[in-house]
Protein backbone atom coordinates (compact mmCIF):
# COMPACT_ATOMS: atom_id res chain seq x y z
CA UNK A 1 0.00 0.00 0.00
CA UNK A 2 2.04 3.43 -1.09
CA UNK A 3 1.04 6.53 0.22
CA UNK A 4 -0.53 9.37 -2.23
CA UNK A 5 2.09 11.91 -2.75
CA UNK A 6 2.40 14.65 -0.49
CA UNK A 7 2.28 18.43 -1.85
CA UNK A 8 6.21 19.61 -1.55
CA UNK A 9 5.80 23.23 -2.60
CA UNK A 10 5.90 25.40 0.39
CA UNK A 11 2.66 27.66 -0.07
CA UNK A 12 0.54 24.82 -0.54
CA UNK A 13 -2.60 25.66 1.51
CA UNK A 14 -6.36 26.53 1.60
CA UNK A 15 -5.58 29.91 -0.26
CA UNK A 16 -6.19 30.73 -3.65
CA UNK A 17 -5.92 33.51 -5.94
CA UNK A 18 -9.52 34.80 -5.21
CA UNK A 19 -9.03 34.66 -1.48
CA UNK A 20 -5.97 36.59 -1.95
CA UNK A 21 -7.64 39.73 -3.63
CA UNK A 22 -10.37 39.38 -0.92
CA UNK A 23 -7.78 38.97 1.81
CA UNK A 24 -5.79 42.62 0.39
CA UNK A 25 -9.71 43.69 0.30
CA UNK A 26 -10.14 42.52 3.68
CA UNK A 27 -6.96 44.36 4.86
CA UNK A 28 -7.64 47.81 3.25
CA UNK A 29 -11.22 48.08 4.90
CA UNK A 30 -9.90 47.35 8.07
CA UNK A 31 -7.19 49.94 8.07
CA UNK A 32 -9.85 52.06 6.36
CA UNK A 33 -12.54 51.59 9.31
CA UNK A 34 -9.49 51.74 12.34
CA UNK A 35 -8.29 55.39 11.01
CA UNK A 36 -12.07 56.21 10.83
CA UNK A 37 -13.10 54.86 13.63
CA UNK A 38 -10.26 56.15 16.37
CA UNK A 39 -9.13 59.09 14.64
CA UNK A 40 -11.06 60.86 11.52
CA UNK A 41 -14.44 60.25 12.55
CA UNK A 42 -15.77 62.79 15.44
CA UNK A 43 -16.59 62.06 18.90
CA UNK A 44 -20.41 61.94 19.95
CA UNK A 45 -22.29 64.81 21.53
CA UNK A 46 -23.46 62.51 23.63
CA UNK A 47 -21.55 59.59 24.64
CA UNK A 48 -18.30 61.23 23.80
CA UNK A 49 -15.43 58.80 22.87
CA UNK A 50 -17.14 55.16 24.04
CA UNK A 51 -19.03 55.98 20.28
CA UNK A 52 -15.82 54.65 18.73
CA UNK A 53 -16.16 51.30 20.56
CA UNK A 54 -19.71 51.10 18.62
CA UNK A 55 -17.26 50.76 15.45
CA UNK A 56 -16.46 47.23 16.52
CA UNK A 57 -18.99 45.93 18.67
CA UNK A 58 -21.57 46.49 16.45
CA UNK A 59 -19.89 44.89 13.13
CA UNK A 60 -18.75 41.64 15.33
CA UNK A 61 -22.62 41.39 16.97
CA UNK A 62 -23.77 41.45 13.34
CA UNK A 63 -21.43 38.64 12.13
CA UNK A 64 -22.50 36.63 14.60
CA UNK A 65 -26.05 36.98 13.76
CA UNK A 66 -25.28 36.51 9.98
CA UNK A 67 -22.93 33.54 10.44
CA UNK A 68 -25.46 31.79 12.70
CA UNK A 69 -28.29 32.67 10.30
CA UNK A 70 -26.09 30.66 7.49
CA UNK A 71 -25.83 27.63 9.97
CA UNK A 72 -29.25 27.16 10.42
CA UNK A 73 -29.65 27.42 6.26
CA UNK A 74 -26.46 24.82 5.53
CA UNK A 75 -28.17 22.60 8.05
CA UNK A 76 -31.77 22.99 7.07
CA UNK A 77 -30.59 22.44 3.15
CA UNK A 78 -27.99 19.13 4.13
CA UNK A 79 -31.07 17.67 6.22
CA UNK A 80 -33.71 18.25 3.52
CA UNK A 81 -31.65 18.12 0.15
CA UNK A 82 -30.86 14.99 -2.08
CA UNK A 83 -27.02 16.08 -3.00
CA UNK A 84 -26.33 15.17 1.07
CA UNK A 85 -23.25 16.77 0.15
CA UNK A 86 -20.94 17.00 2.93
CA UNK A 87 -20.21 20.92 2.14
CA UNK A 88 -23.03 22.14 3.60
CA UNK A 89 -22.67 20.23 6.89
CA UNK A 90 -18.78 21.75 6.77
CA UNK A 91 -20.11 25.59 5.98
CA UNK A 92 -22.54 25.34 9.26
CA UNK A 93 -19.92 24.17 11.58
CA UNK A 94 -17.32 26.62 9.56
CA UNK A 95 -19.69 29.37 10.30
CA UNK A 96 -20.79 28.35 13.59
CA UNK A 97 -17.86 28.70 14.84
CA UNK A 98 -16.94 31.80 13.45
CA UNK A 99 -20.39 32.83 14.76
CA UNK A 100 -19.27 31.79 18.62
CA UNK A 101 -15.41 33.88 18.19
CA UNK A 102 -17.84 37.26 16.62
CA UNK A 103 -20.10 36.62 19.81
CA UNK A 104 -17.73 36.48 22.36
CA UNK A 105 -15.83 39.49 20.89
CA UNK A 106 -18.94 41.42 21.02
CA UNK A 107 -20.30 40.56 24.20
CA UNK A 108 -16.64 41.51 25.64
CA UNK A 109 -16.48 45.23 23.74
CA UNK A 110 -20.39 45.79 24.96
CA UNK A 111 -19.34 44.86 28.06
CA UNK A 112 -16.65 47.69 28.59
CA UNK A 113 -19.00 50.09 26.46
CA UNK A 114 -21.35 49.62 29.00
CA UNK A 115 -19.23 50.24 31.87
CA UNK A 116 -18.24 53.77 30.40
CA UNK A 117 -21.97 54.35 29.90
CA UNK A 118 -23.93 52.95 32.80
CA UNK A 119 -21.16 52.54 34.92
CA UNK A 120 -21.82 48.36 35.10
CA UNK A 121 -20.14 45.59 33.31
CA UNK A 122 -22.93 43.81 32.99
CA UNK A 123 -27.31 44.47 33.08
CA UNK A 124 -30.32 41.84 33.11
CA UNK A 125 -31.37 43.59 30.30
CA UNK A 126 -33.16 41.19 27.44
CA UNK A 127 -30.61 42.34 24.78
CA UNK A 128 -28.08 41.33 26.76
CA UNK A 129 -28.95 37.97 28.48
CA UNK A 130 -30.32 36.57 25.06
CA UNK A 131 -27.09 37.55 23.32
CA UNK A 132 -25.08 35.15 26.17
CA UNK A 133 -27.49 32.24 25.77
CA UNK A 134 -26.75 32.77 22.19
CA UNK A 135 -22.84 31.99 22.98
CA UNK A 136 -23.46 28.88 25.46
CA UNK A 137 -25.86 27.24 23.28
CA UNK A 138 -23.45 27.43 19.65
CA UNK A 139 -20.74 26.67 21.98
CA UNK A 140 -23.09 23.66 22.67
CA UNK A 141 -23.10 23.03 18.93
CA UNK A 142 -19.30 23.27 18.28
CA UNK A 143 -18.95 20.47 21.46
CA UNK A 144 -21.58 18.21 20.19
CA UNK A 145 -19.50 18.51 16.35
CA UNK A 146 -16.56 17.12 18.19
CA UNK A 147 -18.13 14.27 19.27
CA UNK A 148 -17.12 10.72 18.11
CA UNK A 149 -18.83 9.50 15.15
CA UNK A 150 -18.56 9.08 11.20
CA UNK A 151 -19.23 12.23 9.38
CA UNK A 152 -22.17 11.60 8.25
CA UNK A 153 -23.03 10.82 11.83
CA UNK A 154 -21.65 14.74 12.72
CA UNK A 155 -23.75 16.27 10.20
CA UNK A 156 -26.77 14.55 11.20
CA UNK A 157 -26.33 15.47 14.54
CA UNK A 158 -25.28 18.91 14.46
CA UNK A 159 -28.18 19.74 11.57
CA UNK A 160 -30.83 18.86 13.87
CA UNK A 161 -29.30 20.64 17.04
CA UNK A 162 -29.07 24.08 15.16
CA UNK A 163 -32.31 23.84 13.84
CA UNK A 164 -33.15 23.30 17.27
CA UNK A 165 -31.44 26.45 17.83
CA UNK A 166 -33.56 28.22 15.71
CA UNK A 167 -36.95 27.11 17.73
CA UNK A 168 -35.01 27.14 21.47
CA UNK A 169 -33.46 30.83 20.61
CA UNK A 170 -36.34 33.01 20.15
CA UNK A 171 -38.43 30.85 23.01
CA UNK A 172 -35.53 32.03 25.51
CA UNK A 173 -35.81 35.47 24.02
CA UNK A 174 -38.96 36.21 24.31
CA UNK A 175 -39.26 34.35 27.94
CA UNK A 176 -36.34 36.86 29.04
CA UNK A 177 -37.72 39.85 27.65
CA UNK A 178 -40.97 39.13 29.21
CA UNK A 179 -39.63 38.81 32.10
CA UNK A 180 -37.56 42.33 32.09
CA UNK A 181 -40.38 43.67 31.06
CA UNK A 182 -41.82 43.24 34.53
CA UNK A 183 -38.61 45.26 36.07
CA UNK A 184 -39.03 49.04 34.97
CA UNK A 185 -35.19 49.57 34.34
CA UNK A 186 -33.64 52.84 34.14
CA UNK A 187 -33.29 54.59 31.47
CA UNK A 188 -30.06 55.52 31.96
CA UNK A 189 -29.58 51.37 31.31
CA UNK A 190 -31.45 51.42 28.23
CA UNK A 191 -29.25 49.76 25.59
CA UNK A 192 -32.17 50.42 23.06
CA UNK A 193 -31.22 54.29 23.04
CA UNK A 194 -30.41 54.25 19.54
CA UNK A 195 -27.28 56.91 19.80
CA UNK A 196 -28.17 59.42 16.47
CA UNK A 197 -25.12 58.57 14.13
CA UNK A 198 -24.78 61.02 11.10
CA UNK A 199 -22.16 62.20 8.78
CA UNK A 200 -18.84 60.31 8.93
CA UNK A 201 -19.96 58.35 12.27
CA UNK A 202 -22.80 57.11 10.25
CA UNK A 203 -20.42 56.33 7.56
CA UNK A 204 -17.74 54.56 9.83
CA UNK A 205 -20.56 52.20 10.91
CA UNK A 206 -21.33 51.02 7.49
CA UNK A 207 -17.96 50.64 6.82
CA UNK A 208 -17.12 48.39 9.98
CA UNK A 209 -20.51 46.17 8.53
CA UNK A 210 -19.02 46.07 5.34
CA UNK A 211 -15.30 45.28 6.19
CA UNK A 212 -16.76 42.68 8.77
CA UNK A 213 -18.71 41.01 6.46
CA UNK A 214 -15.83 40.45 3.96
CA UNK A 215 -13.62 39.22 6.73
CA UNK A 216 -16.48 36.65 7.52
CA UNK A 217 -16.76 35.79 3.80
CA UNK A 218 -12.55 35.30 3.82
CA UNK A 219 -12.73 33.49 7.07
CA UNK A 220 -15.10 30.98 6.05
CA UNK A 221 -13.99 30.29 3.11
CA UNK A 222 -10.76 29.31 4.58
CA UNK A 223 -12.01 27.70 7.68
CA UNK A 224 -14.62 25.00 5.93
CA UNK A 225 -11.50 24.20 3.38
CA UNK A 226 -9.48 23.52 7.01
CA UNK A 227 -12.41 21.01 7.48
CA UNK A 228 -12.84 19.28 3.83
CA UNK A 229 -9.04 18.86 4.82
CA UNK A 230 -9.58 17.12 8.33
CA UNK A 231 -12.60 15.03 6.96
CA UNK A 232 -10.58 14.09 3.93
CA UNK A 233 -7.05 13.88 5.34
CA UNK A 234 -7.44 13.04 8.63
CA UNK A 235 -10.07 9.87 7.61
CA UNK A 236 -7.36 8.75 5.43
CA UNK A 237 -4.84 8.77 7.96
CA UNK A 238 -6.74 6.13 9.78
CA UNK A 239 -7.53 4.30 6.36
CA UNK A 240 -3.41 4.45 6.01
CA UNK A 241 -3.09 3.18 9.63
CA UNK A 242 -5.23 0.17 9.23
CA UNK A 243 -4.62 -1.08 5.78
CA UNK A 244 -0.51 -0.54 7.52
CA UNK A 245 -1.29 -2.97 10.56
CA UNK A 246 -2.90 -5.59 7.89
CA UNK A 247 0.51 -5.57 5.76
CA UNK A 248 2.12 -5.88 9.11
CA UNK A 249 -0.07 -8.70 10.32
CA UNK A 250 0.24 -10.70 6.98
CA UNK A 251 3.88 -11.19 7.08
CA UNK B 1 -57.15 -5.24 13.27
CA UNK B 2 -54.58 -2.60 12.85
CA UNK B 3 -56.00 0.42 13.74
CA UNK B 4 -53.05 2.19 11.57
CA UNK B 5 -49.51 4.11 12.83
CA UNK B 6 -50.85 6.25 15.43
CA UNK B 7 -52.59 3.40 17.54
CA UNK B 8 -49.40 1.69 17.01
CA UNK B 9 -47.22 4.78 17.92
CA UNK B 10 -49.50 5.00 21.47
CA UNK B 11 -49.54 1.52 22.12
CA UNK B 12 -45.44 1.10 21.94
CA UNK B 13 -45.26 4.16 23.71
CA UNK B 14 -47.34 3.73 26.69
CA UNK B 15 -45.31 0.33 26.66
CA UNK B 16 -41.52 1.87 26.64
CA UNK B 17 -43.36 4.15 28.95
CA UNK B 18 -44.56 1.40 31.21
CA UNK B 19 -40.94 -0.40 30.99
CA UNK B 20 -38.89 2.68 32.02
CA UNK B 21 -41.39 3.19 35.37
CA UNK B 22 -40.89 -0.83 36.00
CA UNK B 23 -37.38 -0.16 35.84
CA UNK B 24 -37.51 2.55 38.89
CA UNK B 25 -40.04 0.52 40.68
CA UNK B 26 -37.07 -1.84 40.72
CA UNK B 27 -34.23 0.06 40.96
CA UNK B 28 -35.59 2.59 43.11
CA UNK B 29 -33.20 5.51 42.09
CA UNK B 30 -35.38 8.01 41.42
CA UNK B 31 -36.60 7.62 45.61
CA UNK B 32 -33.42 6.20 46.77
CA UNK B 33 -31.31 8.68 46.02
CA UNK B 34 -32.67 11.87 43.52
CA UNK B 35 -35.38 12.61 46.02
CA UNK B 36 -32.99 12.92 48.61
CA UNK B 37 -30.49 14.84 46.87
CA UNK B 38 -33.17 17.07 46.01
CA UNK B 39 -34.40 17.83 49.32
CA UNK B 40 -30.42 18.08 50.47
CA UNK B 41 -30.19 20.64 47.63
CA UNK B 42 -33.19 22.92 49.46
CA UNK B 43 -31.47 22.30 52.66
CA UNK B 44 -27.92 23.88 51.40
CA UNK B 45 -29.96 26.90 50.10
CA UNK B 46 -31.39 27.69 53.42
CA UNK B 47 -27.47 27.28 54.63
CA UNK B 48 -26.37 30.01 51.88
CA UNK B 49 -29.10 32.62 52.31
CA UNK B 50 -29.57 32.17 56.18
CA UNK B 51 -32.23 34.15 56.23
CA UNK B 52 -35.75 33.58 56.71
CA UNK B 53 -37.29 36.35 54.95
CA UNK B 54 -35.34 35.92 51.67
CA UNK B 55 -35.61 32.48 51.84
CA UNK B 56 -39.72 32.49 51.68
CA UNK B 57 -39.36 35.40 48.83
CA UNK B 58 -37.07 33.46 46.42
CA UNK B 59 -38.45 29.77 47.42
CA UNK B 60 -40.25 29.32 43.93
CA UNK B 61 -36.63 29.70 42.38
CA UNK B 62 -35.19 27.50 44.58
CA UNK B 63 -37.88 24.83 44.43
CA UNK B 64 -37.43 24.47 39.97
CA UNK B 65 -33.65 25.36 40.32
CA UNK B 66 -33.96 22.77 42.75
CA UNK B 67 -36.07 20.62 39.80
CA UNK B 68 -33.80 21.31 36.90
CA UNK B 69 -30.47 20.17 38.94
CA UNK B 70 -32.31 16.66 39.61
CA UNK B 71 -33.23 16.24 36.26
CA UNK B 72 -30.08 16.11 34.86
CA UNK B 73 -29.58 13.05 37.10
CA UNK B 74 -32.86 11.29 36.44
CA UNK B 75 -32.49 12.08 32.70
CA UNK B 76 -28.95 10.44 32.80
CA UNK B 77 -30.30 7.63 34.63
CA UNK B 78 -33.35 7.37 31.84
CA UNK B 79 -30.51 7.02 29.56
CA UNK B 80 -28.02 4.97 31.60
CA UNK B 81 -30.42 2.18 31.56
CA UNK B 82 -30.92 2.20 28.11
CA UNK B 83 -26.87 1.10 27.29
CA UNK B 84 -27.20 -1.13 29.95
CA UNK B 85 -29.67 -3.61 28.52
CA UNK B 86 -29.22 -2.68 24.96
CA UNK B 87 -33.25 -1.85 25.06
CA UNK B 88 -33.08 0.97 22.77
CA UNK B 89 -30.77 -0.36 20.10
CA UNK B 90 -32.90 -3.40 19.70
CA UNK B 91 -36.06 -1.22 19.32
CA UNK B 92 -34.45 0.77 16.91
CA UNK B 93 -33.19 -2.29 14.93
CA UNK B 94 -36.62 -3.77 15.22
CA UNK B 95 -37.24 -0.42 12.86
CA UNK B 96 -39.84 1.05 16.04
CA UNK B 97 -40.80 4.43 14.98
CA UNK B 98 -38.28 6.76 17.21
CA UNK B 99 -41.62 9.23 18.11
CA UNK B 100 -42.68 6.98 19.95
CA UNK B 101 -39.92 5.85 21.87
CA UNK B 102 -39.18 9.66 22.35
CA UNK B 103 -43.15 9.48 23.74
CA UNK B 104 -42.91 7.03 25.85
CA UNK B 105 -39.77 7.72 27.49
CA UNK B 106 -41.20 11.53 27.80
CA UNK B 107 -43.78 10.14 29.61
CA UNK B 108 -41.84 8.48 32.16
CA UNK B 109 -39.72 11.11 32.48
CA UNK B 110 -42.84 13.52 33.32
CA UNK B 111 -44.05 10.77 36.00
CA UNK B 112 -40.69 10.83 37.81
CA UNK B 113 -40.10 14.82 37.48
CA UNK B 114 -44.19 15.31 38.86
CA UNK B 115 -43.35 13.58 42.17
CA UNK B 116 -39.93 15.17 42.65
CA UNK B 117 -41.60 18.48 42.17
CA UNK B 118 -44.34 17.83 44.35
CA UNK B 119 -41.70 17.12 46.93
CA UNK B 120 -39.75 20.13 46.89
CA UNK B 121 -43.00 21.80 46.69
CA UNK B 122 -43.87 20.18 50.10
CA UNK B 123 -40.54 20.64 51.44
CA UNK B 124 -40.68 24.73 50.42
CA UNK B 125 -44.11 24.53 52.77
CA UNK B 126 -42.20 23.18 55.67
CA UNK B 127 -38.77 24.86 55.38
CA UNK B 128 -39.48 27.88 53.56
CA UNK B 129 -42.73 29.04 55.00
CA UNK B 130 -44.70 29.51 52.32
CA UNK B 131 -48.15 29.80 52.62
CA UNK B 132 -50.45 29.55 49.73
CA UNK B 133 -54.17 30.03 49.56
CA UNK B 134 -56.18 27.82 47.98
CA UNK B 135 -56.35 29.11 44.52
CA UNK B 136 -52.42 29.25 45.32
CA UNK B 137 -52.30 25.83 45.63
CA UNK B 138 -54.20 25.17 42.56
CA UNK B 139 -52.48 27.25 40.53
CA UNK B 140 -48.96 26.11 41.66
CA UNK B 141 -50.28 22.56 40.80
CA UNK B 142 -51.18 23.41 37.30
CA UNK B 143 -47.74 25.20 36.63
CA UNK B 144 -45.61 21.84 37.87
CA UNK B 145 -47.83 20.00 35.32
CA UNK B 146 -47.18 22.42 32.59
CA UNK B 147 -43.80 22.73 33.52
CA UNK B 148 -43.10 18.98 33.61
CA UNK B 149 -44.59 18.69 30.01
CA UNK B 150 -41.99 20.71 28.85
CA UNK B 151 -39.29 19.55 30.59
CA UNK B 152 -40.11 15.84 30.09
CA UNK B 153 -40.04 16.54 26.02
CA UNK B 154 -36.89 18.69 26.09
CA UNK B 155 -34.68 16.43 28.62
CA UNK B 156 -35.60 13.10 26.60
CA UNK B 157 -34.23 15.07 23.79
CA UNK B 158 -30.55 15.99 24.71
CA UNK B 159 -30.89 13.27 27.17
CA UNK B 160 -30.75 10.97 24.10
CA UNK B 161 -27.96 13.17 22.09
CA UNK B 162 -25.99 13.14 25.74
CA UNK B 163 -26.29 9.57 26.47
CA UNK B 164 -23.56 6.91 26.20
CA UNK B 165 -19.93 6.53 27.05
CA UNK B 166 -16.60 8.58 26.68
CA UNK B 167 -17.27 12.17 27.94
CA UNK B 168 -21.03 12.80 26.40
CA UNK B 169 -22.38 12.58 30.04
CA UNK B 170 -20.85 15.87 31.00
CA UNK B 171 -22.59 17.22 27.91
CA UNK B 172 -25.80 17.26 29.18
CA UNK B 173 -25.94 20.44 31.28
CA UNK B 174 -24.45 22.32 29.00
CA UNK B 175 -27.12 21.60 26.01
CA UNK B 176 -30.14 21.08 28.36
CA UNK B 177 -30.08 24.09 30.88
CA UNK B 178 -30.01 27.19 28.68
CA UNK B 179 -32.66 25.13 26.92
CA UNK B 180 -34.57 25.15 29.83
CA UNK B 181 -34.38 28.42 30.71
CA UNK B 182 -37.69 29.84 29.35
CA UNK B 183 -39.02 26.76 31.74
CA UNK B 184 -37.05 27.99 34.31
CA UNK B 185 -38.20 31.68 34.21
CA UNK B 186 -42.17 30.90 33.19
CA UNK B 187 -42.25 28.03 36.24
CA UNK B 188 -40.80 30.28 38.67
CA UNK B 189 -42.88 33.19 38.11
CA UNK B 190 -46.03 31.50 37.93
CA UNK B 191 -44.81 29.77 41.14
CA UNK B 192 -44.31 33.45 42.56
CA UNK B 193 -47.98 34.40 42.05
CA UNK B 194 -48.97 30.97 43.44
CA UNK B 195 -46.96 31.37 46.57
CA UNK B 196 -47.71 35.26 46.60
CA UNK B 197 -44.13 36.05 47.54
CA UNK B 198 -43.31 39.81 47.10
CA UNK B 199 -46.71 40.80 46.68
CA UNK B 200 -47.35 38.93 43.86
CA UNK B 201 -51.14 38.06 43.09
CA UNK B 202 -52.21 34.71 41.56
CA UNK B 203 -53.61 36.02 38.79
CA UNK B 204 -50.52 37.31 37.50
CA UNK B 205 -49.10 33.21 36.89
CA UNK B 206 -51.64 32.64 34.29
CA UNK B 207 -49.76 34.36 31.03
CA UNK B 208 -46.31 32.38 32.51
CA UNK B 209 -48.30 29.35 32.49
CA UNK B 210 -49.29 30.06 28.42
CA UNK B 211 -45.41 30.49 27.95
CA UNK B 212 -45.11 26.62 29.69
CA UNK B 213 -47.56 25.45 27.76
CA UNK B 214 -45.93 26.99 24.54
CA UNK B 215 -43.08 25.42 25.60
CA UNK B 216 -44.20 22.16 26.11
CA UNK B 217 -45.91 21.84 22.50
CA UNK B 218 -43.04 23.41 20.79
CA UNK B 219 -40.52 20.81 22.00
CA UNK B 220 -43.48 17.82 22.39
CA UNK B 221 -43.76 18.51 18.50
CA UNK B 222 -39.86 19.20 17.58
CA UNK B 223 -38.65 16.28 19.96
CA UNK B 224 -40.73 13.77 18.32
CA UNK B 225 -39.33 14.61 14.81
CA UNK B 226 -36.04 15.62 16.11
CA UNK B 227 -35.55 12.77 18.05
CA UNK B 228 -34.66 9.76 15.29
CA UNK B 229 -32.14 11.69 13.83
CA UNK B 230 -30.38 12.65 16.95
CA UNK B 231 -30.50 9.52 18.97
CA UNK B 232 -29.09 7.42 15.77
CA UNK B 233 -25.53 5.66 16.17
CA UNK C 1 -8.95 60.60 23.83
CA UNK C 2 -10.86 60.25 27.30
CA UNK C 3 -11.11 57.33 28.27
CA UNK C 4 -8.59 55.61 25.75
CA UNK C 5 -7.78 52.51 27.56
CA UNK C 6 -11.23 50.95 27.56
CA UNK C 7 -11.42 51.75 23.41
CA UNK C 8 -8.08 51.04 22.74
CA UNK C 9 -8.44 47.99 24.98
CA UNK C 10 -12.15 46.50 22.97
CA UNK C 11 -10.46 47.00 19.71
CA UNK C 12 -7.20 45.17 21.05
CA UNK C 13 -9.15 42.36 22.11
CA UNK C 14 -11.15 42.70 18.93
CA UNK C 15 -7.90 42.81 16.43
CA UNK C 16 -6.17 40.07 18.80
CA UNK C 17 -8.94 37.49 19.14
CA UNK C 18 -9.58 37.20 15.31
CA UNK C 19 -6.16 37.92 14.26
CA UNK C 20 -5.15 34.33 16.40
CA UNK C 21 -8.17 32.89 14.68
CA UNK C 22 -6.94 34.22 11.42
CA UNK C 23 -3.32 32.35 12.44
CA UNK C 24 -4.61 29.95 13.57
CA UNK C 25 -7.08 28.79 9.95
CA UNK C 26 -4.61 29.24 7.93
CA UNK C 27 -1.79 27.25 9.76
CA UNK C 28 -3.45 24.25 10.04
CA UNK C 29 -4.77 24.68 6.39
CA UNK C 30 -0.85 24.50 5.63
CA UNK C 31 0.13 21.75 7.68
CA UNK C 32 -3.25 19.49 6.55
CA UNK C 33 -2.47 20.82 2.60
CA UNK C 34 1.20 19.44 3.11
CA UNK C 35 -0.17 16.09 3.21
CA UNK C 36 -2.93 16.28 1.10
CA UNK C 37 -3.72 14.94 -2.61
CA UNK C 38 -4.48 17.68 -5.80
CA UNK C 39 -7.55 15.77 -5.62
CA UNK C 40 -8.69 16.22 -2.15
CA UNK C 41 -8.15 20.19 -2.98
CA UNK C 42 -10.71 21.21 -5.19
CA UNK C 43 -10.02 24.89 -5.03
CA UNK C 44 -6.50 24.18 -6.56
Amino acid sequence: MTLPAPQTSHDAGTGTPATRVLGAVVVVLCTLLTLSGLWWSAEDVVQGSTVRIMYVHVPSIWTAYMAFALTAVCSAVWLAGKSRSFAWDRVAGASAEIGVLFVAVSLVTGSLWGRLTWGTYWVWDARLTSTAFLFITYVGYLAVRRLDGTVRQRARRSAVLALLAVLEIPLVHFSVRLWRSLHQEASVADPNAQVKLDGLMLFTLFLGLVAFTALFVWLLLHRQRVLHLEDTVAGRGLDDAIAARRGEAAN
Amino acid sequence: MDGGPAVRRGAVARAVAAKDLRVERGSRVVTNQVAPFALVVMVMFAFALDNEGILERVAPGLVWLATLFSMLVVVQRSFAVESADGALDALRVAGVDPAAIFLGKSAALMVQLFALEVLLVAAAFVLYGVDPSAAGWAEAFVTMAAATVGLGFVGTLYGGLAAGARGRETLLPLLLLPVVAPVLIGATRATEAAFGSGGASVSEGWPWIGLLAVFAVVFGAAGSAAFGPLVDE
Amino acid sequence: MEHASFIIGSWAITVVAVGAYVVWTVRRGRALARLATKEEMPWT
